[in-house]
């Protein structure tokens, strides 16, 4: 189980970024963070990471507090990172130099091959799209076998039908191994087909206003009544959050609050 | 080149630039050639005596009976082991001192003002003050080749890893990379690239300074060629020494394009095509 207890984050220019964000994720879970820009989320993985601890409180994952990166915990970054002089399958391989190279390559095999990109593994990844290779970042992560996933903004570089094409693809590789998903989002509906719960985030300094189950049976239709009464109350929460104050109900101005927290 | 594959280069070449690679050659060698032709006949014809310009086949031919007697071979040694000496050395110093400057803004901040002022210093001024440290022979030369060499490979490796991806490095620090793991398997293939460039700059101007050092005073290398053809007047000595310097010149910058190649295999560069 990861925790976090009363973490906050104030940087060394004096910024407070966060402050007392509490949390507890079971094993399994997918956790989605929304909010409006500079709401700290990013600072919020960073401390989970460890790439940037939290000045004040502490995270712990199964009793062992995070202060640097861990190796239960992988991250995916909104850009894929790949490293330009490593071919596709060294890529993927990265994070298992520790390994004997039979046991790396054959973990390598499989998981290019669960992202449907076996045929891709000499290449450059120069010679990848987008989509081709955010799903090759997100084998490199998985690869390993973390217990908890971060991701920030993950699919918020590419177009609409390759973000839902990698949102589905996403929840087909966490029931391998079911880790914990902690992913940070701008966008609603990924926060909604992907969550189990969503937190809302308000800044200055960012902390948590606001937390919704999503319990939607999977797979989740994106166009079906439940999902858009989700989507409603998060839209309404971040309105809130911004101290912004929703009309009951109205279609229309759900829209324009969502368009202003754009 | 296989004979099948050179139809589908020159295909492509042509879409791309409307002219065959081998006209766009043909058209670059068209103007020196003229001018050799040109000349050539002027002297053939007694319109000149080409006394102070040589024509091309006396030049090639005094350029045969240096090489046949063994003379050329021997200078063009010499010099290129002043050149290695100096390239050498100066590559170390100029990569442990970068990469030390680039690594730690610390060091950075105590030497590279220094550096930079030196560097301010054109390097022939400093010929009279290694003639008097270490001598008329080899030392002084090889440490003016090692001095040119120097600042640009200083300069490359330390903009070289200032300049490495952050993002990257944070990669390396998700999969908790030791710091040798980290050099090794990001800070080192990230800089690669412009540090070949650093060190194709050093070599030119290693080529550059030992034509200076050898100037000033040498018994033996090219640059000792070009001085006793002036000396003696021997307009048609000198150019053949011009045009083993550029033959060497281009081998050794080709070795290090040819040796650094296969590391460089992932760059996304227009180059490349």
């Amino acid at each position: 189980m990861l925790t976090l207890d009363r973490i906050g984050k104030t940087y060394p220019n004096g910024v407070h970024a966060l402050d007392g964000v509490s949390l507890r994720v079971e094993l399994g879970e997918i956790v989605a963070v929304v909010g409006g820009s500079g709401c700290g989320k990013s600072t919020l993985l960073r401390a989970i990471s460890g790439l940037d601890p939290a000045t004040q409180g502490t995270v712990t994952l199964n009793g062992i507090r995070i202060r640097a990166p861990h190796e239960k915990i992988g991250v995916i970054f909104q850009e894929p990172r790949l490293l330009p002089w490593l071919t596709v399958a060294d890529n993927v391989g990265f994070g298992l130099a520790h390994l004997p190279s039979a046991e790396r390559k054959a973990r390598v095999a499989k998981a290019l091959e669960r992202v449907g990109l076996s045929e891709k593994a000499a290449m450059w990844p120069r010679e990848l799209s987008g989509g081709q290779a955010q799903r090759v970042a997100i084998a490199r992560a998985l690869v390993p076998r973390p217990e908890v996933l971060l991701l920030d903004e993950p699919f918020s570089a590419l177009d609409a039908f390759t973000r839902v094409d990698l949102q589905d693809h996403l929840l087909d590789l966490w029931a391998d191994s079911k880790p914990t998903l902690i992913l940070v989002t701008h966008d609603v509906d990924e926060a909604i087909v992907l969550a189990d719960r969503v937190l809302v985030m308000r800044p200055r300094p960012g902390r948590i206003f606001d937390e919704i189950e999503t319990d939607l049976p999977r797979p989740r239709d994106r166009q079906s009544a439940a999902f858009d009464f989700a989507k409603r109350r998060i839209l309404a929460a971040l309105d809130r959050s911004l101290e912004r104050i929703p009309t009951a109900g109205g279609e229309t101005k759900t829209d324009a609050g969502a368009a202003l927290w754009w | 080149m296989t004979a099948v594959a050179e139809p589908v280069t020159a295909e492509q070449e042509q879409k791309k630039s409307g002219l065959g690679r081998f006209t766009r050659l043909g058209l670059g060698l068209l103007l020196p050639l003229v001018v050799a032709a040109g000349w050539e006949a002027a002297v053939y014809f007694q319109w000149s005596n080409g006394r102070l310009l040589p024509p091309p086949s006396v030049i090639y031919r005094t350029f045969l009976e240096l090489a046949v007697a063994g003379e050329l071979q021997r200078h063009v040694v010499v010099t290129m082991q002043r050149v290695a000496a100096g390239f050498v050395i100066g590559v170390i110093a100029g990569t442990a001192i970068g990469a030390l400057a680039g690594y730690s803004a610390l060091t950075r901040k105590l030497i590279d003002p220094t550096i930079q002022a030196l560097r301010a210093i054109p390097s022939l001024a400093w010929v009279p003050l290694f003639i008097l440290w270490f001598g008329i022979f080899e030392g002084s030369k090889i440490t003016l080749i090692a001095v040119g060499v120097f600042f640009p490979v200083y300069l490359g490796i330390m903009g070289a890893i200032m300049s490495v991806d952050r993002k990257l490095v944070e990669v390396g620090r998700v999969f908790r990379l030791s710091p040798t793991a980290m050099v090794r398997r990001i800070l080192l293939p990230a800089v690669l690239p412009q540090y070949v460039i650093a060190l194709r700059q050093g070599l030119g101007i290693g080529w550059m300074f030992v034509v200076a050092a050898e100037l000033l005073g040498a018994s033996e290398g090219l640059g000792y060629l070009l001085v006793d053809g002036q000396q003696l007047g021997k307009p048609a000595q000198i150019v053949a020494a011009i045009v083993a310097f550029a033959i060497v010149g281009k081998i050794t910058d080709w070795l290090i394009v040819l040796g650094s190649a296969p590391f460089l295999r992932w760059e996304d560069v227009i180059t490349r095509r």
